[in-house]
């Protein structure tokens, strides 16, 4: 997911074409490290059958750090809100886009299982996820990092690189620090299980190159990146609340 | 034989040494998660200290009296009390389960021979009367040395019992206990200078507690918003005033700390006085709130001023200056440039306590890698010192600490990257007169004195 879009500086590029790619090397460098810690922040977040009650504290203090996050990447434009028109369909992405994780969950090998959305409101994952994506784009005009550094794949294929579909959940969910909240009326016991963070733990290897966000050296470590598994359950249970 | 000056001896002066006294606990790599120590208090003459731990049980020790036969055994502390104080518990109505472990302790004033103590886990307080027990009556009337009532008709003469000695026994009863008052986990509790009454603080609010009663306490304060998406703050530590009754603070996660007074209304959401330090806009990060979240808030024996810690520093404020504090500590400055790492591995929600000497001129903290510093008021010196076995040779001299921040290490300096993160002392105690402090290293309670050259 790191690598997406970030063109590797060749030896011997021509100079002019350098000059502007180191440039933006240090913008997305910096946009990808902080879409990093808001991965990771997401994921300290997730739902976990826990038997303990989680710590409150740490889970506001990481619910802040992702809202600053959103903020920034908001007014940087970096972050897809879901524009009014879409708004609808919403929802029906999101399932989608869970559809597809799920399913990529087993079958990365590339089968294309049948959409199983068949009740005639959409003509199937392949096809809505296509068309929203692409949608969107038109309507950040001040070309946005990721746009830059690499076009948005636009496959009508079903089999999906793992980027995209963790992409696409992050694009889909501006609104899941609210859903995560969104305990207006019950009590806090079930707003509890949904503010559980990851409890402990603690990932192998360093964070390189993400201490203080300072655009630093090669690629973050993958150890940032979430087991698939764990995306597929984040998603599942963003869904189900 | 008190500490030289009582407590007054800077913590850095040339004629001043800390020493090794003692270690308590088990020396096993495998540490049961059990045994891991959750807090450390000193009771108010010094003579008792009470370590809890994950376990729910409390342990107390007692200091010796001097001995002039033995004069190198200068008070040293052994177990004087164990019991069982909380029992894990399941909550149904949630499905799932309260913890036993102990938040915190706190002693409450001496009144008469027997000593009581508050002991608090996620969701309950109880109140400990620890008495001794050193006679027992014997030649009873109606019942025989073993307890069995005697057939009345078999009695022919009547006799007074009479009190013999026995061998110390320390009995710990439960006399109080305050449950069902939070709904979120208790962080603090905190005895009032009028002896009667406490207050308990969990993440959004606090209840005041009279001691004798159980049924009932008065919320003091609370920071429940009424939708709880709003939610961005929560209470992180509570402290009575140690002189006015009337006053306490708490403290924030977005560092900040209010004191109020409970004269001006019943509810105590409007501070009295609120303290924030502004911050420094060229070190803002993403993580700028998680380490501004203060972890510990304690007042000074004078009650003049009171001390915070957030992740990286210890801040002492005059309660007379909201604006800022009137002095900044830095802990472990090194590990700002490893934030994102910390982050990662949780380390960053780690909670440090504080601590003042008996005098006020001198206070103590916790750090990673079995470190724990001091800092000099007056001398302005610090000192980082290590709890470890190795340095655990009877009366042995502790030896100063150095973290190598970059560039090439001395010997004796210890790389940032080499910390053990998993070594962290959280709890710290010092006597309220003397110069003795109490380490907590994981499972272990390390006990450490000054020794005057």
């Amino acid at each position: 997911m790191f690598a997406r879009g970030l063109k590797r500086k060749c030896v011997g590029h021509e100079e002019d074409v350098e000059g502007a790619l180191a440039g933006l090397k240090t913008v997305s460098s910096y946009s990808l490290q902080r879409q990093s810690l808001l991965d990771m922040s997401l994921v300290k977040l997730q739902l976990c059958h826990m038997l303990v009650e989680p710590n409150l504290c740490r889970s506001v203090l990481i619910a802040n750090t992702v809202r600053q996050i959103q903020e920034e990447m908001t007014q940087d434009g970096t972050w897809r809100a879901v524009a009014p028109q879409a708004a609808g369909r919403a929802p029906l992405d999101r399932l989608v886009s869970t559809e597809i994780l799920c399913r990529a969950a087993w079958e990365q090998e590339g089968a294309c299982p049948a959409p199983g959305l068949g009740d005639g409101h959409t003509q199937g994952p392949v096809s809505d996820l296509c068309p929203v994506t692409s949608a969107q784009a038109p309507r950040h005009p001040q070309s946005s990092v990721w746009e830059m550094d690499g076009p948005r794949e636009n496959r009508g294929s079903f089999h999906k690189s793992l980027d995209q579909i963790f992409e696409t959940l992050e694009t889909k969910n501006p609104s899941c620090m609210e859903e995560l909240f969104s305990d207006v009326d019950s009590p806090y016991y079930d707003l509890d299980t949904v503010l559980t963070g990851m409890m402990g733990g603690a990932r192998p290897g360093p964070c390189e190159g993400l201490e203080g966000l300072a655009p630093a050296t090669p690629g973050p470590s993958s150890s940032c990146k979430s087991d698939l598994g764990e995306l597929d359950h984040v998603v599942e249970i963003l869904v189900e609340t | 034989m008190a500490g030289a000056g009582g407590g007054g001896c800077p913590a850095g002066s040339n004629d001043f040494q800390w020493c090794f006294s003692q270690v308590k606990g088990a020396i096993d790599e495998d540490v049961a998660e059990a045994d891991i120590i959750s807090t450390v208090e000193f009771n108010y003459s010094g003579d008792l200290l009470a370590t809890g731990d994950k376990g729910g049980r409390v342990v107390i020790f007692q200091r010796e009296q001097e001995n002039k036969s033995r004069p190198h055994s200068r008070g040293e502390y052994n177990v004087y009390s164990t019991f069982q104080s909380h029992e894990p518990e399941f909550d149904y109505l949630k499905s799932l389960e309260i913890e036993e472990k102990i938040n915190k302790i706190r002693w409450l004033p001496q009144q008469n021979a027997a000593h009581f103590l508050l002991s608090t886990n996620d969701k309950t307080i109880k109140l400990w009367k620890i008495s001794e027990r050193d006679k027992r009556a014997e030649g009873y009337n109606l019942k025989d040395e073993d307890g069995r009532l005697r057939d009345p008709f078999r009695i022919t003469a009547l006799r007074v019992p009479i009190l013999k000695p026995m061998d110390l026994m320390v009995e710990a009863s439960p006399r109080r206990i305050f449950a069902n008052a939070h709904t979120y986990h208790i962080n603090s509790i905190s005895v009032n200078s009028d002896h009667e009454t406490y207050l308990s603080a969990d993440d959004l609010r606090i209840n005041l507690w009279h001691l004798e009663i159980t049924d009932r306490s008065f919320n003091i304060v609370d920071i429940k918003p009424a939708n709880m998406e709003e939610l961005t703050e929560v209470i992180t530590a509570a402290e009575f005033h140690p002189h006015q009754c009337n006053v306490f603070v708490y403290s924030s996660s977005k560092g900040t700390i209010r004191l109020c007074d409970m004269r001006s209304s019943a509810l105590c959401d409007r501070h009295s006085k609120f303290f924030e330090e502004p911050e420094d806009p060229s070190s803002r990060s993403f993580f700028s709130e998680i380490i501004s979240s203060i972890s510990d808030v304690k007042f000074s024996h004078s009650g003049r001023y009171m001390m915070t810690r957030d992740y990286l520093s210890v801040k002492v404020w005059d309660l007379n200056m909201e604006s800022r504090p009137v002095e900044t500590h830095q802990v472990h400055e090194y590990l700002r440039s490893k934030l994102c790492s910390l982050y990662e591995n949780d380390c960053i929600f780690d909670k440090f306590e504080c601590c003042w000497n008996g005098s006020d001129s001198a206070i103590m903290t916790g750090s990673y890698n079995n470190f724990f510093r001091m800092f000099d008021r007056d001398t302005r010196r610090d000192v980082t010192l290590e709890a470890s076995r190795e340095s655990s040779k009877p009366r042995a001299s502790l030896k100063p600490r150095k973290v190598c921040t970059g560039g090439k290490r001395k010997k004796d300096e210890i790389s940032v990257d080499s910390l053990d993160f998993n070594k962290k002392i959280l709890h710290t105690a010092w006597h309220p007169a003397d110069n003795v402090i109490a380490v907590a290293a994981t499972n272990n309670l390390y006990i450490f004195q000054d020794k005057i050259n």
